[in-house]
């Protein structure tokens, strides 16, 4: 579910930057609705933070045009483009108390004192810090920091928020806890948001759509479960989730040959018959238990390890026939104990043929 | 853990009190219309600290290269200087005397820094911060008092002369020990610091594995300070090539390259031709600045964010012989500097040594009487204020401003300039330049201000490394929150950077003092009639045989400097202490 509405919010296009002979971003285009949660999500170097510094105005772009609320921005400095930014360090201002801090964008407007004061409240009780006005930065713990780092950044009420990587130097506790609440706060109050991370669940459970990058481009955009179960390729498949890929051949109708097994699959008839792909398929898509010989793209395979990952094993299983590889399969700690399942014992799995992507051979970039 | 259970309570609590909070937070407060624009007022910062730069170090220096290849009526000379220069024996004999002097001192003084240093970084001896005071008072004072001092310990009045068994102090001897104690804390300081770079894990393993102390030491620690002993070496070397002080008080007949580009230039009026000697001069220090920055590169990746630092055991032996070596060392320096001191109370060394001030009222000894120490105070202290001042400001311009980028790169090319370039040499280029017939800013030569500009000049590239670090050293990002937040950067520079780098700051302005106090060689063919310094008059009352007012003199500058270093320890201790409590984790009540 997306809620943008008809016209964009914000719109880049042919966005580009370079940096000596290194491509940071190659000719970006995107739209981003009113009140929309979005992320950019990559690996390190694929330009995510890149492109959020040049929607920011804090570094220029080489060619390509930025509009924020239909009014072009492409040359003006940050400070006419009114967004609130957090970032992964906080960068709170560490002599300024933390009232200090979060009223810092409100001194230099015509305000009263007084009214300073009733905001800076009002935005230390909106992230659950009430009581903490007083304190400096180096008295209070990362996420305490960075919630105030997010009501200083929402203080002058901007018409977009800007997180950059806001939750990466935190344990993995407090991350999930912050995440839920920026998430929510968000909602609360329809700020169009903008966060970078490099991390997937993060992304999946935060954004209406994510924004998948690599190398200076944009793989993929979509919801978070249209990435999930449609990747449009074999990177985004790969980089969200987990997926082993297997060396295949386009067949006839819904046939695709694996080494020397035929498998029915929905996903391949885009391809011309006889072309090379590569078949991806998740690890909790195999079906395990119940599969019987004669099922629809059924295999026999060994188990070749078990590994236990708390609430799901993983197993690693070795095709009897030849298939060009091993396959990965997660069941639940429940199916595994009714399985009983055991290192080196024979069984038959199901690869659902509506569970199979056929992705083009990678073309070297 | 309770706390964030409650503050999660809270969270959740603001969260349903939704409806009313949201409706207040669209509400859009108006910026105020900000005039000039940000970016224009940082370019024409940016510009104006270029320009300052050029006119006050390369403008200067480009007018000894300029100098140097002109004749002395004026017209061009190609080259013709250089070969005179080479073809003149009593001329080579000068460089060849520099080298000896440079080289002899590097030899004694290196290892003898490198065992101090070590003492100091690597056992448990008692007493470490008391040693390394000592050590570093040769920084206090101008660096002809240790000449001064030899005079009165190995002169031909000297107490100790019977150690150089009928060699005469005045010349390569006097110069080489005078240097020796002059050096030694600026060899000590890269020595300790590149001492205290070491992995403490490295000797873990070492031990681990079952190596023996001396291989420990030439596999581990050695290789860890070998880049730091290179540095300390060419260091010295410059520093005794450049030093005018010291040759001028006690290199007797034993011309140098220094005390050559003075009399070239004052005594003989060969303008060009000291162009030429000054820019011997600049060879080995260039060199040196060039080893350095190869250095600094290396020297950074070998201590990786994983490293641990050493930390010594005690072992009785090491640590009774460290300290028996430290206060030998140490009883040299101060017992040397004390000398000084002590003789400038006496009233006829050596034949009646009861105590006196007489020589402190300088009138007796030159016409200027007090005049020049008070000349020195205002020129250190007008180098430290402004200074401080331009230093910081341009640091900040080069280090967060991200406008006028070939500005700034131009802006810290210069500012690292001047530490390869020789006092004197730069004074030189002061001379050429500001004494000009054409230049509308020689109005400027021979007042104070010049001085002060000459001075602040000479010691810009510690002050300005200082001054960058503080600021590396603070989150890239505030730059980039003010300006999301609407807030133009010289108030971020006065509401946060300024604050946070108080403590360098301070320490900018009292590095700057001390220097312009005790700085001689860069001055000595600056200063006017009215505005003779300190440090000059001591020259002058040197070699006019009055030695115990010179002793005095000088006595009083290291008084002052030491005076000034106290102050700030006192002000950081009380001062900042206050100001500064936002660094304590503990809360103040």
């Amino acid at each position: 579910m997306t809620v943008r509405d008809a016209t964009p919010f914000l719109e880049v296009s042919g966005l580009t930057k370079r940096y000596g002979a290194f491509t940071a971003l190659d000719g970006i285009d995107l739209e981003i609705g009113r009140g929309e949660f979005v992320c950019f999500l990559g690996p390190s170097g694929c330009g995510k933070t890149t492109l959020l510094r040049l929607i920011a105005g804090l570094d220029r772009q080489d060619e390509g045009r930025i509009e924020i609320g239909s009014v072009d921005v492409s040359h003006a400095p940050p400070a006419e483009r009114d967004f609130g930014i957090v970032f992964q360090s906080y960068a709170l201002f560490p002599n300024l108390t933390v009232g200090a801090n979060v009223a810092y964008g409100l001194v230099n407007r015509r305000m009263a004192k007084a009214r300073i004061a009733a905001r800076v409240a009002e935005l230390l009780t909106l992230v659950g810090l009430p009581d903490q006005a007083a304190k400096y930065p180096v008295q209070l713990s990362g996420g305490q920091q960075q919630r105030v780092a997010l009501a200083r950044a929402l203080a002058t009420s901007p018409s977009l928020l800007l997180l950059d990587e806001p939750l990466s130097a935190l344990d993995a506790k407090v991350r999930t806890r912050l995440r839920d609440e920026i998430r929510q706060l968000q909602k609360r109050l329809g700020i169009t948001t903008i966060m970078v991370t490099h991390d997937q669940e993060e992304a999946l459970a935060m954004a209406d759509r994510v924004v998948v990058m690599n190398q200076g481009m944009i793989e993929q955009v979509g919801t978070p479960e249209e990435i999930y179960r449609h990747p449009a390729t074999a990177f985004v498949a790969d980089f969200i989730g987990a997926m082993t890929f297997l060396d295949a051949t386009v067949g006839n109708a819904r046939e695709i040959r694996v080494g020397s097994v035929d498998l029915v699959c929905e996903d391949g008839r885009g391809f011309i018959p006889g072309s090379p792909v590569r078949l991806g398929f998740r690890p909790e898509d195999i079906r395990v238990g119940s599969v019987v010989p004669t099922d629809v793209n059924a295999i026999e395979v060994r188990v070749r390890s078990l590994e236990f990952l708390g609430s799901f094993y993983r197993a690693r299983l070795e095709p009897s026939r030849d298939l060009g590889g091993a396959l990965v399969a997660d069941l639940s700690a429940n199916l595994h104990g009714d399985l009983a399942l055991s290192e080196g014992q024979y069984l038959y799995v199901c690869l659902p043929p509506a569970a199979l992507r056929a992705f083009p051979v990678a073309l070297p970039r | 853990m309770t706390r964030s259970i409650m503050t999660r309570s809270v969270m959740t609590e603001s969260v349903l009190a939704g409806p009313a909070l949201a409706a207040s937070l669209p509400e859009a407060f108006p910026a105020r219309s900000r005039m000039p624009s940000e970016r224009l007022v940082a370019t024409v910062l940016v510009a104006g600290f270029c320009l300052l730069l050029v006119v006050i170090i390369a403008l200067p220096l480009g007018s000894v290269l300029i100098k140097s290849l002109e004749a002395p009526d004026g017209g061009a000379a190609g080259l013709r200087n250089f070969r005179t220069y080479f073809s003149t024996p009593t001329l080579v004999e000068a460089l060849l005397n520099s080298l000896t002097v440079a080289g002899s001192t590097v030899a004694i003084v290196v290892p003898l820094a490198f065992g101090y240093a070590y003492a100091l970084t690597r056992t448990t001896m008692r007493w470490k911060g008391l040693f390394l005071a000592f050590a570093l008072l040769p920084l206090f004072a101008p660096s002809l008092l240790s000449g001064i001092a030899l005079t009165y310990i190995l002169g031909n009045q000297g107490f100790l002369r019977g150690i150089l068994f009928g060699h005469s102090v005045y010349g390569p001897i006097g110069i080489t020990i005078a240097e020796c104690l002059y050096a030694f804390p600026h060899a000590l300081i890269i020595l300790v610091t590149a001492l205290s770079l070491s992995d403490g894990r490295l000797y873990e393993a070492a031990s681990a594995m079952g190596t023996g102390r001396l291989r420990t030491f030439a596999t581990v620690t050695l290789p860890g300070a070998r880049y730091g002993l290179v540095s300390a070496a060419f260091v010295v070397f410059t520093l005794v090539v450049t030093d005018f002080g010291i040759p001028k008080v006690i290199g007797g007949q034993y011309p140098v390259l220094a005390t050559d580009a003075y009399r070239q230039v004052v005594g003989q009026q060969n303008f060009p031709m000291g162009a030429v000697v000054g820019l011997l001069m600049l060879v080995p220090a260039i060199l040196a600045f060039a080893v350095d920055r190869l250095i600094q590169r290396r020297q950074s990746s070998l201590l990786s964010a994983r490293s641990v630092p050493y930390e010594a055991k005690p072992r009785p032996v090491r640590d009774r012989l460290s300290l028996g070596y430290a206060a030998l060392v140490a009883g040299v320096i101060v017992g040397t500097y004390g000398v000084a001191i002590w003789a400038s109370f006496i009233r006829y060394w050596p034949y009646n040594l009861s105590l006196t001030l007489d020589h402190y009222d300088f009138a007796a000894a030159d016409s200027d009487g007090w005049a020049p120490y008070w000349n020195s105070l205002a020129m250190a202290l007008s180098v430290a204020a402004i200074g401080t001042v331009t230093v910081f400001c341009g640091a900040y311009l080069i280090e967060k401003i991200k406008v006028f980028p070939a500005g700034r790169a131009v802006a810290q090319l210069l500012a690292m300039l001047p530490l390869a370039v020789p006092g004197l040499v730069l004074g030189l280029g002061y001379v050429f330049f500001f004494n000009a017939a054409w230049n509308p800013l020689n109005v400027l030569y021979g007042t104070l201000a010049l001085l002060a500009i000459n001075t602040l000049a000479h010691y810009y590239t510690v002050a300005h490394v200082t001054a960058t670090t503080a600021l590396k050293q603070i989150d890239p990002e505030f730059e980039a929150v003010s300006a999301s937040l609407k807030v133009p950067f010289w108030q971020t520079f006065r509401r946060v950077s300024l604050p946070i780098c108080m403590p360098t700051v301070l320490e900018l302005f009292v590095y700057l003092f001390v220097n312009a106090m005790t700085t001689v060689s860069a001055v000595i063919f600056l200063y006017g009639p009215s505005t003779k310094l300190a440090a000059i008059a001591i020259v002058h009352m040197d070699e006019a045989g009055t030695t115990a007012s010179a002793a005095a003199m000088a006595s009083v500058i290291m008084a002052t400097a030491l005076a000034a270093r106290l102050l700030l320890a006192i002000v950081n201790r009380f001062v900042l202490a206050r100001t500064q409590s936002w660094r304590r984790r503990e809360a103040s009540a």
